[in-house]
């Protein structure tokens, strides 16, 4: 056994030598020739993988009713304490006395006070388990960040999703002769001629009619649902900042004001 | 006399302008990670996310030459004090970005060990949800931040706005006085 250190490896020729000091160089070279790893985010959005879970949206029939029940499953499903719901009856809602019940959702309830605290929230996605109708769905839209612990809190009106072109706006009658059955089957597939006879009667002015009427009539597609987009720009659709956010309900406004103009 | 005591009008104007594009451009963050945030937060730093596009990579090891505190995770009552005296030390102007529920609000830890919420301690700017939030929603908040800095008034109106935040401050409720979601 010999005192002195014997390298396995063999030692390095005089050229190899030489630029051994800059020979790291080549790293930062060679690096320079391949493609970019950056996403460069603001300009150009990576979409994250489809089942991400993002900002709720509480989804809707192919008539434009609400999907929520108000049955607060997913209040009590979440581990955060996130989620306040208040129930509310269809029957409660001013009615115009011709015996048709007018409905914001089908069956008996619906959500008449919806809140999510996104500083709480902690997407883990229990509340979309609880949730026995598929009202409560997660988007893929993650910017939120905002000025305000209030701000953050979003109400009914900012977690709804859009209207698409041909739903009709709630509150109005159920289809005819439909249960929430029906509706839970997925046997809706849009608006009835009923069913915008009764707007066109109560809300004249409502920007959803046409589309809805031309569903009706046969004469347009049936609506596909919306999605709340990666930047959405501000919580309701269209449809619903110009029918006003008491055709939808929430705190802020109070369900006192909601009424249908007769 | 600085900037900050130029008479107030048309040039003030424009200079705040300027220093807002100046500021919001070179945002040093302080070397701060409490939890699990923090992995996003230098993740959004390596070069997937790259915050040195903004003018951001130097994430500064003393508070005295950071402007910005990105409150990365649970804040313990035990660590409160600390992330205080970091606030503190910081040289003005500073801004605070509470990441994620934990520091926003408590999140899911509703319990005695856990501030419900940096704001009980500092005065956020902005507030990022998420648990944790992905770099992406990182840089979003940043960028929100940004514009905030960029719109931020100098000197007689700066006085008067931050007067005026803290008339309405004593006026508001107490955040530990909160009720409901908001709690």
């Amino acid at each position: 056994m010999s005192d002195t250190y014997e390298p396995i490896r063999p030692k390095a020729g005089p050229i190899k030598e030489l630029f051994a000091p800059v020979a790291g160089f080549g790293v930062t070279l060679s690096s320079m020739f391949k493609p970019v790893v950056t996403e460069q985010y603001p300009r150009a959005k990576v979409a994250p993988q489809q089942r991400f879970h993002g900002r709720h949206q509480l989804n809707r029939y192919a008539d434009g009713l609400e999907k929520c029940i108000g049955c607060e499953l997913c209040a009590w499903a979440c581990p955060a304490d996130a989620i306040y719901v208040e129930g509310a009856d269809n029957a409660a809602l001013p009615q115009d006395g011709s015996g048709v019940p007018v409905h914001i959702s089908p069956g008996e309830r619906y959500g008449g006070v919806y809140q999510i605290n996104y500083l709480r929230c902690i997407f883990c996605g229990l509340c979309i388990e609880a949730c026995p109708t598929r009202a409560l769905t997660m988007t893929n839209d993650y910017e939120l960040a905002g000025n305000t612990r209030a701000g953050m809190i979003y109400e009914k009106q900012d977690l709804l999703a859009p209207l698409a072109e041909g739903m009709l706006a709630a509150p109005h009658p159920m289809a005819d002769g439909t249960t929430a059955t029906e509706y839970y089957r997925g046997d809706v597939v849009g608006a009835t001629a009923a069913q915008v006879a009764w707007v066109r009667e109560h809300r004249p002015d409502d920007p959803t009619l046409d589309a809805a009427d031309a569903v009706a009539s046969g004469t347009a597609p049936v609506p596909a649902p919306l999605q709340h987009e990666l930047r959405p720009d501000h919580g309701p659709g269209e449809a619903e900042r110009a029918a006003g956010a008491a055709a939808v309900g929430s705190v802020r406004n109070g369900r006192e004001t909601r009424e249908v103009t007769a | 006399m600085g900037v900050e005591e130029a008479p107030s009008g048309f040039l003030l104007t424009t200079i705040e302008d300027l220093a807002g594009y100046l500021r919001k451009a070179s945002l040093w963050p302080v070397t701060f990670g409490l939890a699990c945030c923090a992995i996003e937060m230098m993740a959004a730093g390596a070069p997937r996310y790259d915050l040195s596009r903004f003018g951001m990579e130097v994430f500064r090891a003393s508070p005295r030459q950071a402007d910005l505190m990105i409150v990365a995770g649970r804040v313990s009552q035990k660590m409160a004090p600390v992330v205080r005296q970091v606030y503190d030390q910081m040289s003005e102007p500073k801004w605070v970005l509470s990441m994620g529920v934990c520091a926003s609000s408590g999140g899911m830890f509703n319990n005695y060990a856990i501030v419900q919420g940096v704001d009980h301690i500092l005065p956020v700017d902005i507030y990022l949800p998420g648990c944790p939030p992905r770099p992406e929603m990182l840089i979003n908040a940043i960028l929100a931040l940004h514009d905030q800095i960029q719109q931020a008034p100098l000197g007689v109106n700066r006085r008067e706005a931050a007067a005026a935040a803290e008339a309405a401050a004593l006026e508001a409720t107490p955040t530990f006085e909160m009720k409901g979601l908001l709690r």
